[in-house]
């Protein structure tokens, strides 16, 4: 679905990525662990296609297309879904609005016609539903006044509805509850089939107790260290990242 | 990254440019005693009218032009402009058939198809084409309510008592410089009764537009909402793109009688001028209501043209329990500039006051908000909250607030809230990873930050008004 080569980014004049090699197939769920500092949401930001960040190397292939030609909306048409680490606040713009908007620009950009209105409803109801939002939640204004939990939910709840075929989760466990944190990842994990990847990025491995990931690959200074499967995070989190650190010295 | 955005998408030209060719009947230029006598007697004016005309020109003679606002224009050359320009057809019209089908086209053009308005949406309209009304719709309807709804002309004609009992009572002649001039040289205008305990069963709408290179528009509109009655009304401007300024001082007075209410909403779009600031309307309006025991009046207006505007639609709450609102979105861009807000004048007792402004400024412009609320000392317990908000779109634009608070009694509760805010990158990008374009993004944003006023339009004039807003902030993006 998505490769990842020799990838090298810089934000200002600095160098963060330093030759990220992945690739991603359909059905598998990826982690990126690391300590801070170490890329991992430089990485996401230049595959959903932040301006701030500039490629300086490599590429990104996406389902045959080259991913960094496109702008962040035409990726976005594409399938890539990024949730944010920090969800922004749209004051006076309701959540059930701006996913309409969302869904119909997105069928726009590939030539399709508008969701039909009812059709838009029930799914609506039945994300929320999925999510365990409240009914009141998809006429408040986005993000405007939410907890922590409430923002991630959202954007999991987006997620759900524009059904993306590659989702990024940037650190989508800080500031949720274990009731919450419960609640995103079993969203996530109903979402989840053959045809449909996750990249989890995370600092902590308690969000992959419960999304269980295929690979774990470690991020330390702008370049992937380790790779393994879920019990490199296990280690990870016994261990301490000070462990890779002095591999890398 | 996002001042390229912001420049492009804000570069957007004015849609409504185009002349349309009507053959016109237009006085010469210069302004003195025998043009105001020659406007009178075109219009067959009884002599009281004429009267009040050069008494208001007298008073006109010794004012200056006001200079306190935060606008900097070159001044009108009062003698450059021709004070009366009418459409040469002028015989009464009885169906749409026979109005002149380039006026039609312009309208279209607009996207205010005249039929469909009619048909779809119940609206009665009364259009003004420079300053003569071409055609006046649903009058039956209204008249079996009693209702009155002409121009000013023909009600200056046929109800001289009415209009002679209101004129001037709430705008005085005297008011200020502007409303002087017009008190001299109106040519036409809107004139609207609503009897006793009437509720007025439809929206009721004029579309002004300036028409005439280098003429001055000079509207005055009266609207008298008897006790109990209710009505709404809308106005809506639009006007072709012009390289010599154009001056429009217009005058608006609202009487609510004893527990009437009066819900006044306007969308304005006079030609803004060129990307440089070159050309653009003059939009010096005064605006005022006045609400005895019990009544409402409520101002909405979507501002989004002009390239200078000076207009405070106020009300002055004199009578007890009564209610004045103001909900505003003004929109400013490339090297327009907007000096607008609100007077609320509390002289009753319980009296409410609700402000809720919106400025949206981009590329090079201005907007200010200026408003004033006064207490008086027998308004016992007068309440007001204002709340004024600036979004910033780019870095070269400037947002101002100027609140004036006079509070002469000690029960007064007074509220204001302001905020300042830019449209984000941060946003955008949120909004882009989502699929919406900038462009898209950006109407998005704006909108929802208009909410609160938009939602005070009638429906099928706030969807309109979003329209709107989206021209005038979309570009050429993509």
């Amino acid at each position: 679905m998505i490769k990842i080569k020799n990838l090298h980014a810089r934000v200002e004049e600095k160098e963060i990525l330093k030759g990220i090699n992945l690739e991603i197939k359909p059905g598998e769920v990826h982690a990126i662990m690391g300590p801070n500092g170490s890329g991992k949401s430089t990485l996401s930001n230049v595959i959903a296609g932040r301006e701030d960040y500039k490629v300086t190397g490599g590429s990104i292939d996406f389902e045959g297309a080259d991913l960094l030609d496109l702008d962040p909306e035409e990726r976005a048409h594409k399938g890539i879904f990024l949730s944010f680490q920090y969800p922004i606040e749209i004051p006076g713009v309701t959540v059930s609005n701006f996913i309409k908007t969302a869904i119909n620009e997105t069928r726009k950009g590939r030539g399709e016609e508008p969701m039909d209105a009812r059709e838009m409803l029930s799914k609506m109801r039945e994300k929320s539903a999925l999510l365990e939002m409240d009914k009141s939640y998809l006429s408040r204004s986005l993000n405007e006044g939410f907890s922590g939990g409430e923002k991630k939910r959202n954007e999991i709840f987006q997620m759900a509805m524009l059904e993306p075929k590659l989702a990024i989760l940037d650190e989508t466990d800080s500031g949720l509850d274990i009731d919450a944190l419960r609640i995103v990842a079993n969203g996530v994990n109903k979402l989840r089939n053959a045809n449909n990847a996750v990249l989890v990025i995370t600092h902590y491995q308690r969000l992959l107790d419960h999304i269980e990931p295929d690979f774990v690959h470690v991020l330390y200074n702008g370049k992937i260290v380790k790779s393994g499967d879920k019990n490199l995070a296990i280690e990870l989190e016994a261990k301490g990242y000070d462990w890779i650190k002095e591999e890398n010295v | 990254m996002s001042d390229e955005i912001l420049d492009e998408v804000t570069a957007s030209e004015y849609k409504y440019g185009f002349v349309t060719d009507i053959e016109s009947d237009t006085v010469a230029p210069g302004l003195n005693e025998d043009v105001i006598r020659m406007i009178s007697a075109k219009k067959n004016e009884p002599a009281w009218m004429l009267e009040w005309r050069l008494d208001a020109f007298k008073i006109w003679l010794d004012m200056k032009e006001p200079e306190w606002s935060n606008v900097t224009y070159k001044k009108p050359d009062f003698q450059a402009i021709s004070y009366y320009s009418a459409p040469k057809q002028k015989k009464t019209l009885d169906s749409l058939d026979d109005v002149d089908p380039e006026l039609l086209k312009t309208f279209e053009k607009l996207g205010i198809s005249l039929n469909e308005q009619k048909r779809l949406s119940g609206v009665a309209m009364d259009i003004v084409v420079d300053s003569v009304s071409v055609a006046t719709t649903f009058k039956k309807t209204l008249g079996e309510k009693g209702i009155i709804f002409c121009s000013m002309s023909e009600a200056i004609a046929e109800h001289p008592e009415l209009v002679k009992k209101h004129i001037g009572t709430v705008v005085p002649k005297r008011d200020n410089f502007y409303a002087a001039l017009n008190s001299a040289v109106f040519t036409d205008g809107s004139f609207c009764y609503i009897p006793k305990g009437v509720r007025c069963p439809m929206e009721l709408s004029t579309y002004f537009r300036i028409n005439e290179s280098g003429t001055g528009q000079f509207e005055r509109t009266l609207l008298v909402a008897d006790e109990g009655s209710f009505v709404s009304y809308l106005e809506g401007c639009t006007a072709p793109s012009r390289d010599e300024n154009q001056l429009h001082a217009a005058v608006v007075e609202l009487v609510a009688m004893d527990g009437a209410e009066i819900k006044y909403s306007t969308v304005q779009n006079w030609y803004p001028g060129d990307a440089q600031g070159k050309g653009g309307v003059f939009n010096f309006v005064t605006k005022r209501g006045i609400c005895e025991r019990n009544a409402k009046i409520s101002w909405t207006q979507v501002e989004t043209g002009s390239a200078v505007t000076w207009k405070y639609p106020s009300c002055i709450l004199k009578g007890d329990n009564s209610v004045g609102e103001f909900y505003s979105v003004a929109v400013t861009n490339n090297y327009q500039q907007a000096d607008t807000g609100t007077k609320m004048i509390h002289l009753g007792k319980n009296t409410k006051s609700t402000i809720i402004s919106k400025g949206i400024s981009a590329g090079h412009s201005h907007n200010s908000y200026r408003g004033l609320v006064r207490i008086g000392a027998r308004a016992e317990n007068a309440r007001n909250f204002s709340q004024c908000d600036s979004l910033l779109m780019g870095d070269q634009c400037g947002a101002h607030t100027f609140p004036y608070i006079e509070a002469q009694n000690p029960t007064a509760q007074i509220e204001h809230e302001a905020t300042t805010s830019k449209i984000g990158e941060d946003q955008l990008f949120y909004c882009n990873q989502r699929g919406i374009q900038t462009e898209q993004a950006i109407a998005l944003i704006v909108n929802g930050y208009c909410k609160d006023v938009l939602n005070q339009l009638p429906m099928e004039f706030a969807v309109e008004a979003q329209k709107l807003l989206e021209i005038s902030l979309e570009g050429s993006v993509g």
